[in-house]
């Protein structure tokens, strides 16, 4: 049941993204809140409602967004899916991990965002994009991941308590 | 009267008669020195009972003290808080004031008010989210303006809300007119948020400054809506048409309140593109 506050903090992370995040811009690009708390969320150990998560995430940047729904759900997906590939692998240092699936999965994210848009018609050009919007939001989705993950990993605590799990 | 009595009214008046003299003067250095040791004693018993008072009273007083300060800067951080409210309440009464200037002085098109409440969570669009929807009437299609210039379009409409496509979004397109050059144009839209003068005949003779207002082609937009300013122009005799960077007309990192154009039915003229 715990696993339901999904629902009110996936709601209020598009929300401050919307209001508050998006106003923080460096150059054209900001960070992605949704996205560091769908991959720090997949980052713990106990958790295996990564998955449910990044799609609630989906749904409900798709509901603001003009963005196509499928982009999300692709990338968000995508995220999820490395940082369960590094929580098996890097598992002992966990702040690395977190920087290593922010890294690829920003990286990831906007490839696959400019590719989308670009073939359903948005005029966009490769160095723009990548000068513009990648490496700023990665630089502030770095700088961001830290404390997310902090409060990811107490959440995590509290959903799955230990006694719980074993 | 006994002699006891005789005896002590004696000795009152003669106290009595030295302490006149002596306060009146007459016994010269000798009152002074009496009077001066007075002085000091008293002057010194004062001063340590004026500490000893401070000593027991200053507690309770720095208690008073710190709550009088406390309920002070309470006030103070209360008045703040007012000041910067009613410095909001300013700063809104003057857009809308020059909002309602505007209406005014374009009769001829109907407005909704609404306040920007959040943007795009993607930074690959540049669409802005207000809170008007179809409950007042919003529809999809409906050109939104400020007292500046066009913003851009509703884009999609919930109860409550609508999402607005800016003019300055990569998928934006505006058809235009140069007022100067008497010649249409299409605006777009970039990923950095700057627009720019794309289809421009050879032939036009298009300055620096060259007001752009909407041609209102298409059916997408009304005609003479103002858009901006034309900047630079670059002109290739090899390319077919001349390309403009504009500066627009609104500034779209402070959009706090915008008119959405309810009586304006935008044209779908999809069926007919071939």
């Amino acid at each position: 049941m715990k696993n339901l506050v999904a629902f009110p903090l996936l709601a209020l992370a598009v929300i401050l993204q919307s209001s508050v995040i998006s106003q923080v811009k460096l150059l054209s690009g900001y960070a992605d809140l949704p996205m560091l708390m769908i991959a720090s969320w997949a980052l713990q150990e106990r958790v295996k409602s990564a998955w449910h998560w990044a799609a609630l995430g989906c749904a409900l940047i798709g509901f603001v967004s003009h963005m196509p729904w499928f982009i999300l759900l692709v990338g968000y997906c995508a995220v999820v899916f490395i940082a369960q590939t590094f929580q098996k692998r890097v598992w002992q240092a966990p702040l690395l991990a977190m920087f290593s699936v922010t890294f690829i999965g920003t990286l990831v994210v906007h490839l696959f965002t400019f590719a989308a848009l670009r073939v359903l018609g948005t005029p966009f050009a490769f160095a723009d994009v990548i000068g513009l919007i990648t490496l700023p939001s990665l630089l502030l989705n770095m700088l961001f991941s830290i404390p997310i993950y902090t409060f990811m990993r107490d959440l995590a605590r509290w959903v799955y308590p230990p006694e719980e799990y074993e | 009267m006994n002699s006891r009595t005789l005896q002590t009214t004696i000795i009152f008046l003669v106290v009595g008669g030295i302490l006149a003299l002596a306060l009146g003067g007459f016994f010269g250095g000798a009152s002074r020195q009496v009077s001066s040791v007075w002085i000091e004693t008293q002057t010194w018993i004062s001063s340590r009972y004026v500490g000893f008072q401070d000593f027991v009273a200053a507690p309770r007083d720095i208690t008073s003290l710190r709550a009088r300060n406390a309920e002070l800067e309470a006030e103070v951080s209360r008045l703040q808080t007012q000041v910067i409210e009613l410095q909001q309440r300013v700063n809104q009464t003057d857009i809308l004031a020059a909002l309602v200037d505007f209406s005014r002085s374009n009769p001829e098109s109907a407005y909704k008010a609404a306040a920007v409440i959040g943007r795009d969570p993607s930074p690959f669009l540049h669409y802005i989210i207000i809170n008007r929807g179809s409950n007042d009437d919003i529809q999809r299609g409906m050109p939104v303006v400020t007292n500046q210039g066009l913003v851009g379009r509703v884009d999609a409409v919930i109860a409550d809300a609508a999402r607005v496509q800016l003019i300055t979004d990569p998928a934006s397109s505006v058809n235009v007119y140069l007022q100067n050059a008497k010649t249409d144009a299409v605006l777009l839209g970039s990923v950095t948020g700057d627009v720019s003068l794309d289809m421009i005949s050879q032939n036009a003779a298009v300055q620096g400054g060259d007001l752009i207002l909407t041609s209102g082609l298409g059916g997408g937009y009304p005609a003479n809506l103002i858009v901006g300013q034309v900047v630079t122009l670059r002109n290739l005799q090899f390319e077919l048409f001349q390309q403009a960077t504009v500066q627009p007309a609104v500034d779209f990192t402070r959009l706090e309140i915008v008119l959405v154009i309810t009586n304006f039915r935008p044209v779908d003229i999809t069926p007919l593109v071939p």
